[in-house]
C-alpha cells in the first residue's frame, strides 16, 4: 500500500478518457458478513475506488437512506474494530476509503485511527464534519502514514478555502449542491462552473458526490468531473433486495460504469 | 483569583474545547455569522434595541429576592433569580431575542431552531412572530408527544413544527435535523441555536446574550447584601442558563455549582450527567464532553426534565470543569421531584423541573451549606407550569417507571 494508489486510480481512468466511478456502501448493511462480498462485487462491476461507511449514531450530513442504513447496521451491533478486521481481510486492487464522522476518529485517537486504517489497507478518510480548519493540522501526519484526509469543496466554498485545500491530498470531494446525501432528479446547473472554479485553484482530481443516482446523471457528471461518487442510490437498491446485495451491487455499478 | 484569558480564542476554542466541526458547506455561513455578530456587538444601536426589547417586551430585569421561608427551613439565606418571570416563562427568550435581531441585520428571512422540551422552540417562535418572520422548529417525535402543549403554543405563534423520527427521536436528533436543514438552505436561513452548544461562534454568542442574567444578578445581589453570594447554583443541560449566570461572576470569589440530571441514578446508566462522566467527544459542531460508548457512538440521555435530556454540554462548561472554575454535581429525578414540591409549598413558586434540580442540590447539601454560613443564589431558570401534567401523571401511578 503506498500513497500513490488514489493518484494511480485517477490517472488510469484519465488515460481511459473517462471519470472514475466511486460507489459507497455502509459497513454492516445488510450485514457485516456481506461487506467483503460487496466490495468484490463493486470491483467486478467496474468501481475505480470504493468508499466504505463506518456507521455513526448521528450522521448529520446524510439523508434518509444512509441514515437508515447506519441505524440498521448499528442495531445489528457492528463495531469499529470488527469493520477494521473485515476490511483488513479484503483483497482488492481498488483503493479503499473510509467515510465516517469525526467523533469515531477522535474517540479512537486521531493518530491511532489513521494508523489502524492504514494497516487495514485504507488509502483515504472522508470525514464530512471535519472541515479543513480543524483537520489541516493532521494532513501532513496522515500523508506521512499513507492515508489521505480527503478535503471537501461545496457550492458555498470561498476562494481562500480552495487555495488552502490545494495543499491537500487524494482528491477533492465536491458536494454538488448545498444539502445532505440522497438521490436527486437532475444534475445541478451550478455544478459545471463550480468544478471549473475548483480546478482553477486545485490540481488534485475533483470527484463529485451527493445526489447522483442514474446512469444518465453519472454520464453528465462524468463529463464535468474526474470522479463520480454514488452512495444513497446504491444503498437504496440494496435495501430493495438485501438478500442478494452483492449481485444487486454489481449490476447497479456496471450500469453506471457503462454510462461513463 | 487571577485574570482569566479571554475565551474563546480566535479559533473558537475554550482551552481544548469548542471549535467548528461542521460540513464544509456551512463554514462560510459561520464566518458570515461571526463577522455579523462582531459588528453587532460593537454597535451601540444593536445593544440599545436588544435592551429595549428585553425591558418592554420580555419584562427585564427579572427580580432577585430572598426566599425567606426556604431560608428559614434550611438555616441559611437562599436567593432566587427569577428567570421564570420572563415572557414565555424561562430564560430562553433572552437569547432568541438577540439572535432574531441579528438574523434581521443579516437579511435572513427564514428562521429554524431545534427544541427539546419546547421552551426554546416557543421562545424562537415568539421572537419570530414579533418581527413577522417565519419559524420552523425541529422537535423529536418523542418530545412532540410528551410536550403536546408546547407544540400547540408554537403553532399558535405561527411556527411550523417538524416532528423528527430519526435516531432516538429526541433533542439530539432534532438538532441533527436542524443542521441538515441549515446545510440545505444555508443561503437564506438563520439557525437559532438554543444553548451554549454548537460550532463557534454559537457558544460565545448564546453565552453573551444569556449573560444578562448574571449581569443583573450581580448588581441586584450587591444592592441587596453589599456582598457576593458564596455559591451560585444553576441546572445544566446544554448549559445556557447556568453559563448566563456564571459568566459575569467568573472572576469573583463565588463557588459556581452546575447541577446535571442524574436521572434514575448515575449507576443505572440512565442519566444526562455529561460532565460528571467527563468523556471528551465531538457532536453538533464542537468538542466537549459527551455521553458515548467505547466506539464514540452517542448514547441516549435520560432525565425527567426534558430540558436536561441532552447527551452533550457546552464547551465552555467543559472548560470550567477542566480548569476547576466551576463544580458540577448531579441530582436524580426523584430528588428533583421532591424539590419541585418543596419550592411550591415554601415559596408559592412552581419551578421548572430543570430549576428544581438546582433547588434539590441546595436542600441535599443543607448541612454543609449551613455550617459554611453560605449565602446561596439559585438561578430559577423557568416556571413549572409546563411540567405539571407530567409530574401529575408520574405521581398518579407511574412510580418507578419512566415519566412520559
Amino acid at each position: 500500500m503506498d500513497k500513490s494508489r488514489i493518484k494511480d486510480a485517477f490517472q488510469k481512468t484519465r488515460q481511459e478518457g473517462r471519470a472514475a466511478l466511486i460507489p459507497y456502501v455502509t459497513a454492516g448493511y445488510p450485514t457485516l458478513g456481506m461487506l467483503a462480498p460487496l466490495v468484490r462485487a463493486l470491483e467486478a462491476g467496474g468501481a475505480d475506488l470504493i468508499e466504505i461507511g463506518i456507521p455513526f449514531s448521528d450522521p448529520l450530513a446524510d439523508g434518509p437512506i444512509l441514515q437508515e442504513a447506519a441505524t440498521r447496521a448499528l442495531a445489528g451491533g457492528v463495531r469499529v474494530q470488527q469493520i477494521l478486521d473485515v476490511v483488513s481481510g479484503i483483497e482488492t486492487s481498488v483503493p479503499l476509503l473510509f467515510l465516517t464522522y469525526v467523533n469515531l476518529v477522535y474517540r479512537r485517537g486521531i493518530e491511532q485511527f489513521i494508523r489502524d486504517s492504514h494497516e487495514a489497507g485504507i488509502s483515504g478518510l472522508i470525514i464530512p464534519d471535519w472541515p479543513w480548519v480543524e483537520s489541516a493540522q493532521h494532513q501532513a501526519w496522515a500523508h506521512d502514514h499513507d492515508v489521505a484526509l480527503i478535503p471537501f469543496a461545496a457550492p458555498t466554498s470561498t476562494d481562500p478555502h480552495l487555495d488552502a485545500i490545494a495543499h491537500g491530498h487524494g482528491f477533492v470531494y465536491t458536494v454538488s449542491v448545498t444539502g445532505v446525501t440522497g438521490a436527486r432528479t437532475t444534475v445541478d446547473k451550478g455544478l459545471a462552473p463550480l468544478v471549473t472554479r475548483i480546478k482553477e485553484h486545485v490540481s488534485l482530481p475533483v470527484a463529485v458526490g451527493f445526489g447522483i443516482s442514474t446512469p444518465e446523471q453519472a454520464r453528465e457528471t462524468g463529463r464535468i468531473a474526474d470522479g463520480v461518487i454514488v452512495g444513497s442510490a446504491l444503498v437504496k437498491a440494496l435495501m430493495e433486495d438485501p438478500d442478494h446485495a452483492p449481485a444487486v451491487a454489481e449490476r447497479f455499478v456496471k450500469g453506471l460504469r457503462d454510462a461513463l | 483569583m487571577g485574570k482569566m484569558k479571554l475565551m474563546p480564542d480566535a479559533h473558537g476554542r475554550f482551552g481544548p474545547f469548542g471549535g467548528q466541526y461542521v460540513p464544509e458547506t456551512l463554514m462560510p455561513a459561520l464566518d458570515e455569522l461571526s463577522a455579523a455578530y462582531h459588528q453587532a456587538k460593537t454597535d451601540k444601536s444593536f445593544h440599545e434595541e436588544w435592551m429595549a426589547l428585553l425591558k418592554d417586551y420580555v419584562g427585564r430585569p427579572t427580580p432577585l429576592r430572598q426566599a425567606f421561608r426556604m431560608s428559614e427551613k434550611l438555616g441559611f439565606p437562599v436567593y432566587l433569580k427569577r428567570e421564570d418571570l420572563n415572557h414565555t416563562g424561562a430564560h430562553k427568550i433572552n437569547n432568541t431575542m438577540g439572535q432574531i435581531l441579528l438574523a434581521r441585520r443579516m437579511g435572513k428571512t427564514r428562521i429554524i431552531a431545534e427544541t427539546g422540551a419546547g421552551q426554546h422552540g416557543v421562545a424562537t417562535a415568539t421572537a419570530a412572530a414579533l418581527f413577522g418572520l417565519k419559524a420552523e422548529i425541529y422537535m423529536g417525535a418523542e418530545d412532540v408527544e410528551r410536550q403536546a402543549l408546547n407544540v400547540y403554543r408554537m403553532r399558535l405563534l405561527g411556527a411550523e413544527v417538524h416532528s423528527v423520527h430519526s435516531g432516538t427521536s429526541t433533542l439530539k436528533d432534532a438538532t441533527n435535523e436542524a443542521i441538515r436543514d441549515w446545510v440545505t438552505n444555508v443561503r437564506d436561513t438563520f439557525y437559532v441555536i438554543g444553548s451554549v452548544v454548537g460550532p463557534h461562534p454559537y457558544p460565545m454568542m448564546v453565552r453573551d446574550f444569556q449573560s444578562i442574567i448574571g449581569i443583573e444578578a450581580r448588581r441586584q445581589f450587591r444592592q441587596l447584601t453589599s456582598g457576593f453570594p458564596t455559591h451560585i447554583v444553576a441546572p445544566v443541560g446544554g448549559g445556557s442558563n447556568s453559563m448566563g449566570i456564571f459568566y459575569p461572576f467568573r472572576q469573583d470569589p463565588v463557588a459556581l455549582i452546575g447541577v446535571e440530571a442524574a436521572g434514575e441514578g448515575i449507576e443505572t446508566g440512565r442519566h444526562a450527567a455529561t460532565i460528571t462522566m467527563a468523556e471528551r467527544g465531538i457532536l453538533h459542531g464542537s468538542l466537549s464532553y459527551l455521553l458515548q460508548d467505547a466506539d464514540g457512538q452517542i448514547q441516549p440521555a435520560h432525565s425527567i426534565s426534558a430540558g436536561l435530556d441532552y447527551p452533550g454540554v457546552g464547551p465552555e462548561h467543559a472548560y470550567f470543569h477542566h480548569t476547576g472554575r466551576a463544580q458540577y454535581v448531579s441530582i436524580t429525578d426523584q430528588e428533583a421531584l421532591d424539590a419541585f414540591h418543596r419550592l411550591a409549598e415554601w415559596e408559592g413558586i412552581i419551578p421548572a423541573l430543570e430549576s428544581a434540580h438546582a433547588i434539590a442540590w441546595v436542600i441535599k447539601e443543607q448541612k454543609v451549606l449551613e455550617s459554611a454560613n453560605a449565602r446561596v443564589l439559585v438561578n430559577l431558570s423557568g416556571r413549572g407550569d409546563k411540567d405539571v401534567d407530567a409530574v401529575l401523571g408520574y405521581e398518579e401511578g407511574n412510580h418507578g417507571q419512566e415519566p412520559h
